[in-house]
């Protein structure tokens, strides 16, 4: 087999066995890896709780992993969310997938939950389950200093051991599957970590033909300002979308009240580089690398956090962004989640937290004490339980992102349909609305954003099925990928044809969601973003988002994608996509 | 949509892509929206049932571009592959059909941007906007003139013309409309913050008009108190209102993300040489004739002179260089700053013009456009031999 290993490694954590699942090659076909074959082995358990044993957790590569082909590094992580109850997935770099890849699986399935907190350490074909007690309570980096020498690593951190919804699982101690709060789910199994090792070559169908559509990809990455420019995320990681974001008058600032952040230039990527000089890195088989460490082993922020942990919070101080990075790493937990979380309860609680307060605050959530515990359950919970919940900007109860929705209207209704709730690499259209990428659209008119945001919809479904980074795409398409996925697999197939099972990826997502009873009601914003305007200036003007366009645009899409008019899947359209359908 | 629809439809005409009303250009969302409907768009619809895009273009070419693709596909099996930089970096290739029928426009654009079908016209299409599929169209007319006037002169020093190339060569060459002569001045400099932008919005006009650049492409800058200002990428030459990014020299910004991808060779060019103006278009006989080298059959690089030609090359005073759109390790910024310096201009092999000057884009433009000239000339001394 080509590009595949053919093999799935089933564990059960009760009775601490495992077993081996050959995919049939039309499964593969169908879900390709990633994100679609996780996915479909999630599919029959969706509607079980989060934390019943049966529920599994699923580690998906897929078939571009462990070969040359550019940024294929990543892997995704899948099973339903604590924090949100949608379907929970999670694409991670790393150096994971490759290490699940050489030693010889496409995935890993696991069920059943330890009595005791135990590990996973896969060497080749040899499995082992190890007695974790005496990691409980360790932070990520240290749990990740005492088993690195075993292999790539999966680790979860207090965060998810004291119950936070929104708690990661960490990879190779500076990669994290976050959002959905599979940390938790992860944790909930009695698992403290898995190791991966392994030494495997994937084969390819036709090395010669994959190195030139590799160079195709290559020299449109480095054509691409955004990803390879002086200015662009290579060069200054993710933080180089702060400057601008501020600048179209997006950024969301004091949870959401305003869209323009008055210190923006002062807290920006130029000065984290200047201030803490770090080092580039990236996943294993990137060469964009947009993953900065400085010399005493922190992160630099995400764009996300950086922007979260200062304007959103009304933060000025740096050296506090870095360290609510630095404990939000070290807890495993999600930082756009945590820094909106905070914003929810300042706005709450009216008053303005000082630097010591903020991380402060984001010590208790990690340990789920006093007010912490409270805000452990995210903003939505959080604002609920004290009757304010218009405080809480979530869709689907999943904290925004640093993307403020009156600033691009296609966000607005990606933030809508997204199936993980509210987050913006769904459709991510930011790429046109803002990057211009593969050409500039008008971020202030919905006409076109339904389909368009239904394409990008399943373009981002399969290429976390791939599995590939979604940022390379700001430069390449599907017309290139799909020769790399011809030479590697041996398939032949066609940028619409993966397409194609990007929209049947996304559309059994959809199905799952609709099975835990997400309906149009689900498909909605905050309704701030309905009354309020943001900060215009610079000549720009935002204005609140008009409420009867927006219903509009919803239900264009519900058309485009073949959902009926409550937004539930459709027997015809699931024939259509060879989906079973079972609503 | 409807108004991307009009925009597209005149600027096809404008830029002298299609004649006028020629395209048929349809765009879906929820339902499908046509500029006119005709015979041919029940065919293109059902394209819009079977491909995840939003918007077609579908017209014929204008001349010479309809006469040379008719030309192309006589002369080819299937695919047309121009060697320009447009068609290596973004289209790969260019194939063909003669069969008019869904499926096999079907199967083609599922590969690829664009489909020739010789007798009927171009197809292009967007997953965005119907933006992507003008400038795939008018990328894909760049790419086939280019070839065809360096596959004449390659075929013409080899002395293997056919009477049939010989006969398009005429009839095209008698299509080529003369380039303006221009005997006002562009904006005078040196231009402060609220000068630069009108200043750099004029020129870019002027070079769009006078068909030294085409689409999309091409781009544009002007220094200011070490602030870079750029066109934004994938920014028209014609439209810059709104679409400049002001870069700090010293990159205490990144506010300029969205620039020129060509951000980091007008940077360089600035650090290196004492000018504040640079302009770069892609005037077609610069590009053929960079394209023209005597010691290819011999060169080790042979195929990869973009990137590795060894030798310095000329026409006349210009020099050609090798180089790639970017940062990469070919990157423009590490060919041109050093060819430049004391020069009219650049040429970049297979790819387009630097000019670069002081104060204002007075020298810069009529550099340009010089170059050209020249370029066009010395091409049809050349042919002639």
């Amino acid at each position: 087999m080509f590009g595949w290993c053919g093999k799935i490694l089933k564990i059960d954590l009760s009775s601490k066995k495992y077993d081996i699942l050959n995919p049939d090659i039309n499964i593969l076909k169908k879900y390709i890896g990633g994100k679609g074959l996780a996915g479909y082995y999630l599919k029959d358990h969706i509607t079980l709780n989060w934390h019943d044993p049966d529920m599994p957790l699923i580690f998906f590569t897929g078939p571009l992993v462990n070969t040359i082909s550019p940024t294929s590094g990543r892997m995704t992580i899948m099973s339903k969310s604590p924090l949100t109850g949608t379907i929970g997935d999670s694409s991670v770099g790393g150096s994971f997938g490759f290490s699940l890849k050489r030693a010889g699986f496409d995935g890993i399935i696991i069920t059943g939950k330890s009595f005791d907190p135990c590990g996973i350490e896969i060497n080749n074909k040899n499995i082992t389950f190890t007695n974790a007690s005496s990691l409980s309570d360790l932070t990520v980096n240290e749990i990740n200093n005492l088993i690195k020498h075993k292999g790539s690593t999966a680790v979860a951190g207090p965060a998810a051991e004291n119950g936070v919804l929104f708690s990661n699982i960490v990879i190779d101690n500076h990669y994290f599957a976050g959002r959905n709060g599979l940390g938790l789910l992860f944790s909930s199994k009695g698992l403290k970590y898995i190791t991966v090792k392994g030494t495997g070559k994937t084969k390819t169908y036709d090395k010669e033909s994959l190195k030139k559509a590799r160079q195709d990809i290559f020299r449109l990455t480095f054509a691409s300002p955004v990803l390879m420019g002086e200015l662009g995320i290579s060069n200054f990681g993710t933080a180089a979308l702060y400057d601008l974001i501020d600048n179209r008058r997006m950024m969301p600032t004091d949870n959401f009240r305003k869209t323009h952040f008055n210190n923006a230039c002062s807290m920006n990527a130029h000065t984290y580089k200047k201030k803490f000089n770090p080092k580039k890195q990236g996943c294993l088989g990137c060469h964009i690398l947009c993953k900065y460490i400085t010399e005493d082993g922190s992160s630099i922020p995400e764009f996300e956090t950086m922007s979260h942990f200062s304007a959103l919070i009304n933060n000025n101080n740096i050296s506090v962004v870095m360290e609510a990075n630095k404990i939000c790493n070290e807890m495993g937990m999600d930082t756009i989640s945590a820094g909106a979380t905070i914003a929810c309860y300042i706005e709450i609680l009216n008053k303005k937290l000082s630097g010591s307060d903020i991380i402060s605050i984001l010590k208790k959530i990690g340990y789920a004490k006093g007010i912490g515990n409270e805000l452990s359950k995210g903003a939505f919970r959080f604002a609920e339980s004290k009757g304010k919940s218009k405080a809480a900007i979530t869709v689907k109860k999943l904290e925004l992102p640093a993307y403020d929705p009156r600033g691009a209207l296609g966000m607005a209704l990606a933030y809508a349909t997204s199936t993980r709730g509210g987050c913006h690499l769904r459709s991510y259209p930011i790429s046109h609305e803002i990057l211009r990428k593969p050409v500039s659209t008008d971020r202030f008119a919905f006409s076109g954003k339904a389909r368009i945001i239904k394409i990008q919809e399943d373009l981002n479904a399969i290429i976390d099925s791939l599995t590939a980074c979604k940022f390379i795409f700001f430069a390449a398409t599907l017309e290139e990928f799909s020769k790399v996925y011809t030479s590697i697999t041996g398939i032949e197939t066609t940028a619409q044809d993966l397409l194609k099972i990007g929209e049947r990826i996304y559309y059994n997502e959809r199905i799952m969601n609709s099975l835990n009873g997400f309906t149009k009601k689900d498909d909605d914003l905050p309704s701030r973003f309905f009354k309020y305007p943001g900060t215009s200036g610079n000549n720009i003007d935002i204005p609140p988002i008009n409420r009867a366009e927006f219903i509009k645009t919803l239900e264009n899409y519900y058309k485009i994608r073949g959902l009926n008019i409550n937004g539930i899947p459709t027997k015809e359209k699931s024939k259509e996509l060879e989906l079973e359908w079972k609503i | 949509m409807e108004n991307l629809i009009q925009k597209y439809n005149d600027k096809l005409f404008k830029h002298g892509l299609t004649e006028r009303d020629a395209p048929l250009i349809g765009t879906l969302d929820a339902e499908i929206i046509w500029n006119r409907t005709n015979k041919t768009t029940n065919i293109l619809e059902k394209l819009f049932k079977t491909l995840n895009i939003n918007s077609i273009i579908f017209s014929e070419p204008a001349e010479p571009y309809k006469t040379i693709i008719e030309y192309l596909t006589k002369t080819s099996s299937g695919i047309i592959y121009p060697e320009d930089c447009e068609t290596r970096t973004f289209l790969h290739e260019l194939p063909y059909t003669k069969n008019f029928d869904a499926q096999t426009i079907t199967n083609i654009l599922k590969e690829r941007k664009s489909l020739i079908i010789p007798g009927h016209g171009i197809i292009t299409f967007g997953t965005v906007s119907p933006e992507q599929a003008f400038v795939t169209f008018s990328s894909v007319c760049f790419a086939v003139y280019i070839k065809f006037f360096s596959d004449y002169l390659e075929h013409k020093k080899h002395k293997t013309i056919t009477n049939e190339e010989e006969k398009i060569f005429n009839k095209v060459t008698l299509m080529i409309n003369p380039y303006p002569e221009f005997s006002f001045s562009l904006m005078k400099g040196p231009f402060n913050k609220e000068q630069v932008y009108k200043a750099m919005d004029e020129a870019g006009k002027i070079t769009v008009k006078s068909r030294l650049v085409d689409s999309y492409f091409g781009n544009i800058s002007y220094l200011i108190d070490n602030i870079i200002h750029i066109s934004q990428t994938g920014s028209s030459l014609d439209e810059l209102d709104g679409y400049i990014d002001t870069c700090p020299i010293d990159n205490s910004s990144c506010a300029g993300i969205t620039a020129s991808s060509e951000f980091s060779a007008h940077k360089q060019i600035y650090l290196d040489i004492n000018k504040t103006a640079i302009l770069h278009g892609h005037p077609k006989f610069s590009v053929i004739l960079s394209m023209d080298c005597n010691q290819r059959d011999m060169c080790k690089y042979k195929n990869q002179c973009h990137t590795k030609c060894p030798y310095k090359r000329f026409v006349n005073d210009i020099p050609i260089v090798p180089g790639e759109v970017g940062t990469g390790p070919y990157g423009l910024y590490k060919t041109i700053p050093s060819a430049i310096k004391g020069k009219r201009g650049v040429i970049v092999y297979g790819h387009g013009v630097f000019t670069a000057c002081e104060k204002d884009f007075n020298e810069a433009f009529n550099n340009l456009l010089s170059i050209e000239k020249m370029c066009k000339q010395e091409y049809f001394k050349r042919v002639n031999i």
